[in-house]
């Protein structure tokens, strides 16, 4: 059986694969609770997903939500934080908490023949924290620490002051871990508030995905959470970040923090562009393909396969309920950072008219966010962290089944309309962290306008 | 009460040496394919390493019948691909939808059989200062970021592979020479010296069938010579590097059983109860009560000629490295005189045993099924090593793990680094000596 090698074997028509079906629960107490059978390995997921992420920090404490978070495994009742990290360990958990713009999320894995086990645990963590003074303080001093030691971490001081120059006195303007001051002037009763007012069963979400039936993934969660009692009366209930409308932007087009003798530059590139709900979502996600959001991408091809700049460039959506941001982010060879922004800069232009899509890179870009869609659903918590996403953004369950149909819909006048909406160079920003003295001189080339010094955090 | 962990496999060896594992899952409509090489930085010599790593990155520039970059098709297919060298080995894997899987083997033969017609001077150029980024970007521009190679450098001597770090150094990057990569290719990436794993949804008779067409043709070459080294260490080493740090951190790395000997499974759990959780014994010492350290990590680094053991903690500002290594040390002591308690040995055992099956939930990419398939087999000849891998942890005992705390974590045989601000040297652990690194 020799090979014809004179062409490439094209693949067949893809395999039938259906997406885990979701089914919708309502616990007595207000608790949404979606459950996904997930045959195969004994394994489980829970995801608690809840309203309030670092949006719902009230202005000056930015950090709030993440430190409150933060608490929940430190204690409940009798346990200490000690004793809490030796029951997941005992049942080989593994246990995260991610707070997002929107909203926090906390993901439980464990066994299959753990999961009472493991539901209850979580329930107890964070239904009843303990919120001890000294745990609280320990916490937030090691937050601060680690605030300190993010100075010297590039794209962390890159990624802190590129939402404060794209969200200038918005809730969205800040990292999840706050800032200095800000958690300085945080105090225990603030986060023991945030929680009550927070963490209630009408604002949240739970998943189960796992080897079990759905009786069964439901009666692990109803009977971890079918107990939880929110505070009767909430006074201060976070708003909703998604609904302040961020103002017309006055931040500078060209910032740059200095980090004398920094081995590369590393840049944000971007400004504020579209919200989850867009109904341009598919058109968006292709064009971004095109332009940067995969190792094929324009520029991509051209920083690092042409030119070498870079290790590589991404370019993407941070999805938010609310306005969120397009942007590149790349760490570039000092030498070479004016040239990789107005070549980004180019590249997003470009996609706008002078060089739309061609119908190859159509075809690529469809098909690579397509055809390998099934392999998202290999493990119980990609599974569960997909269908939390669903609530986050008020998606239907059918969800999954229409992402195929809908990208693959997709045509180049749509990316080039969309590339023209919510694409605008002129209104980019770009925020160098990197070499004042050896790339101050090529910046004031680029026709962005002055550059301006950001301190260092 | 334990559940059978197991990872079934067929295995049959082509005529040109080429070994061939199939594992079975159908759950996704997807295929894994992971080849690797058995060759990684430790097949390099002083003066000119990096090679292996740049090599990798050559392997997608091309190949004589896919005259162009290796991404386009195999994305356009829908597969997630990747690609990863370390010491030891290369290893290359894309997960397709099913309906690629004939695209995946022919663009992996060709590679395999057919690079050098392809490969460029314009194109290794490029390559490499796309590797002087990725350098730029992990190493340099990175808090602690140069650590391990002054490690590496102070744990192994100059002739020991394992004496240089995988990325290479700068200046055998810039002298490398276009007419090298020849002579590496025909060593190392041949049948002989490669493992291929097939995971997922697939027919075992049919896969082998697949293999054999496409890299059944490719000729067998000669299976390099084993590299062999021997390192010790004959007393403790103090070293100071300064660094674009807030806080000072102390390193303490000890050498260690290689992968899967005897005490590499003890080690790996020693590792656990040290500094793995808020319970784990250090955490709880140094960050938990005391709060001198804001941070402390435990590693065994299990490796194919020679492990090293890697403690790491950082100080909380105004407390001193000598405070962090006095009570390090003490809990270091008492671990190696009195052993684990039964509560510790069970909870890292329900951790093992739970992380073996999370492992059981990927066909593929880095750790996946297909992953550890070509792990077990290419160092240790015999893909079959799943469950008795788990075995060994299970077979670990309070007794088992004391002896490896006593005999791996000698005080006088290891490497203490202190890494400091920059202008704080005397932040350093006391008689540290001054270390360079580029």
């Amino acid at each position: 059986m020799a090979v014809d090698r004179s062409r490439l074997p094209s693949p067949g028509p893809d395999p039938p694969f259906h997406f885990p079906q979701v089914v919708r629960h309502m616990l007595g107490n207000g608790l949404k609770v979606r459950t996904v059978e997930h045959p195969g390995v004994p394994v489980v997921t829970f995801v608690m997903q809840i309203n309030g992420g670092l949006g719902a920090d009230p202005a000056g404490r930015e950090g709030l939500a993440s430190l409150t978070a933060d608490m929940v495994d430190e204690g409940t009742g009798m346990l200490s934080a000690i004793d809490i990290s030796d029951a997941l360990a005992r049942i080989g958990a593994e246990h995260d908490v991610e707070v997002g713009a929107d909203a926090t999320m906390f993901t439980l894995t464990t066994l299959t023949r753990f999961a009472g086990r493991g539901a209850r645990l979580l329930s107890d963590m964070l239904t009843a924290p303990s919120m001890r003074a000294s745990d609280f303080e320990r916490v937030r001093q090691l937050r601060l620490d680690r605030l300190r030691q993010l100075k010297d971490l590039p794209p962390a001081v890159a990624e802190r002051a590129f939402l404060q120059l794209l969200y200038p006195s918005h809730p969205y303007g800040h990292l999840a871990i706050g800032s200095d001051a800000s958690l300085r002037a945080l105090k225990l009763d603030a986060a023991v508030r945030f929680h009550k007012a927070t963490f209630l069963p009408g604002r949240a979400t739970l998943v189960v995905a796992g080897a079990l039936s759905h009786g069964d993934l439901l009666a692990a969660a109803e009977d971890a959470f079918g107990g939880w009692r929110g505070e009767e009366r909430v006074l201060d209930a976070p708003s909703a970040a998604a609904d302040v409308n961020p103002k017309p932007n006055s931040s500078p087009h060209l910032a740059i923090i200095p980090r004398d003798g920094a081995a590369q530059s590393e840049l944000r590139i971007g400004h504020l562009s579209a919200r989850r709900d867009t109904p341009d979502y598919a058109p968006l996600l292709t064009m971004n393909a095109i332009l940067g959001g995969q190792f094929v991408s324009r520029l991509n091809l051209k920083l690092r396969e042409e030119k070498a700049f870079t290790y590589g460039v991404r370019t993407g959506f941070d999805w938010r309920r609310g306005l969120g941001p397009f942007s590149a982010q790349t760490s570039v060879h000092t030498a070479a950072t004016a040239e990789s922004i107005a070549d980004t800069l180019q590249e997003m232009s470009a996609l706008r008219g002078t060089r739309p899509a061609t119908a190859q890179e159509m075809s690529f870009a469809q098909a690579s966010l397509t055809r390998g869609y099934p392999r998202n659903f290999e493990t119980a918590q990609q599974v569960a962290r997909s269908v939390a996403q669903l609530a986050l953004f008020d998606l239907p369950d059918s969800y999954f089944e229409e992402f195929v149909p809908k990208v693959n819909a997709v045509t180049i006048d749509e990316v080039t309309r969309v590339a023209q909406t919510y694409l605008d160079p002129s209104r980019a920003i770009a925020l160098v962290v990197g070499d004042r003295n050896a790339t101050e001189e090529s910046l004031s080339t680029l026709g962005l306008g002055e550059l301006h010094v950001l301190p260092p955090s | 009460m334990s559940t059978a962990i197991e990872l079934p496999h067929a295995k049959r060896t082509l005529a040109n040496g080429l070994d061939v594992i199939v594992h079975e899952d159908r759950r996704v409509p997807i295929v894994a394919v992971n080849l690797w090489y058995h060759v990684g930085s430790k097949n390099e010599r002083l003066g000119r390493t990096g090679f292996a790593h740049l090599f990798e990155h050559l392997m997608f520039e091309g190949s004589e019948h896919h005259n162009g970059g290796f991404f386009m098709p195999m994305q356009q297919a829908g597969a997630l691909l990747n690609g990863s060298t370390n010491s030891d080995r290369t290893n290359y894997w894309e997960v397709v939808p099913t309906s690629a899987l004939e695209l995946a083997l022919w663009m992996e033969s060709d590679r395999m059989g057919y690079l050098l017609p392809a490969l460029t001077r314009e194109r290794f150029e490029t390559q490499r200062d796309v590797v002087l980024n990725e350098r730029r970007q992990n190493y340099e521009n990175r808090p602690y970021g140069m650590a391990l190679m002054a490690l590496s450098a102070a744990l192994f001597p100059p002739d020991h592979p394992y004496h240089w770090l995988t990325i290479g150094a700068v200046e055998d990057l810039r002298a490398m020479e276009f007419e090298d990569v020849r002579a590496f290719f025909r060593t190392y990436y041949h049948p002989a010296n490669a493992s291929l794993a097939l995971a997922g949804d697939i027919d075992t008779a049919h896969a082998f069938e697949l293999a054999e067409k496409y890299f059944g043709e490719i000729p067998a070459g000669e299976t390099p010579e084993r590299v062999e080294a021997e390192a010790s260490l004959p007393r403790e080493i103090r070293l100071v590097l300064e660094d674009r740090v807030e806080l000072p951190r102390v390193y303490m790395a000890w050498h260690s059983p290689a992968m899967f000997a005897d005490g590499d499974a003890e080690s790996d759990l020693l590792a656990d109860l040290l500094a793995n959780g808020k319970t784990s014994r250090l955490y709880r010492s140094l960050v938990y009560d005391t709060r001198i350290a804001v941070d402390v990590s435990a590693y065994q680094h299990s490796r194919e000629i020679g492990s090293f053991f890697l403690l790491a903690s950082t100080a909380a500002p105004g407390r001193s490295l000598t405070e962090i290594a006095a009570m390090i040390d003490e809990r270091i002591q008492r671990l190696a005189d009195e052993g684990p308690v039964d509560e510790e040995m069970e909870r890292g055992l329900a951790q093992a045993e739970a992380h073996f099956m999370y492992r059981l939930q990927t066909v593929g990419g880095f750790g996946g099924k297909s992953d550890q398939l070509n792990a077990y087999n290419v160092f240790l000849g015999d893909p079959d090593f799943f469950a008795g891998d788990l075995g060994r942890y299970r077979a670990a005992t309070r007794e088992s793990v004391r002896a490896a705390a006593r005999t791996h974590l000698a005080f006088d045989r290891r490497v203490l680094l202190s890494i400091v601000p920059r202008g704080q040297a005397a932040l350093a652990l006391p008689g540290s000596e001054p270390v360079a690194v580029s």
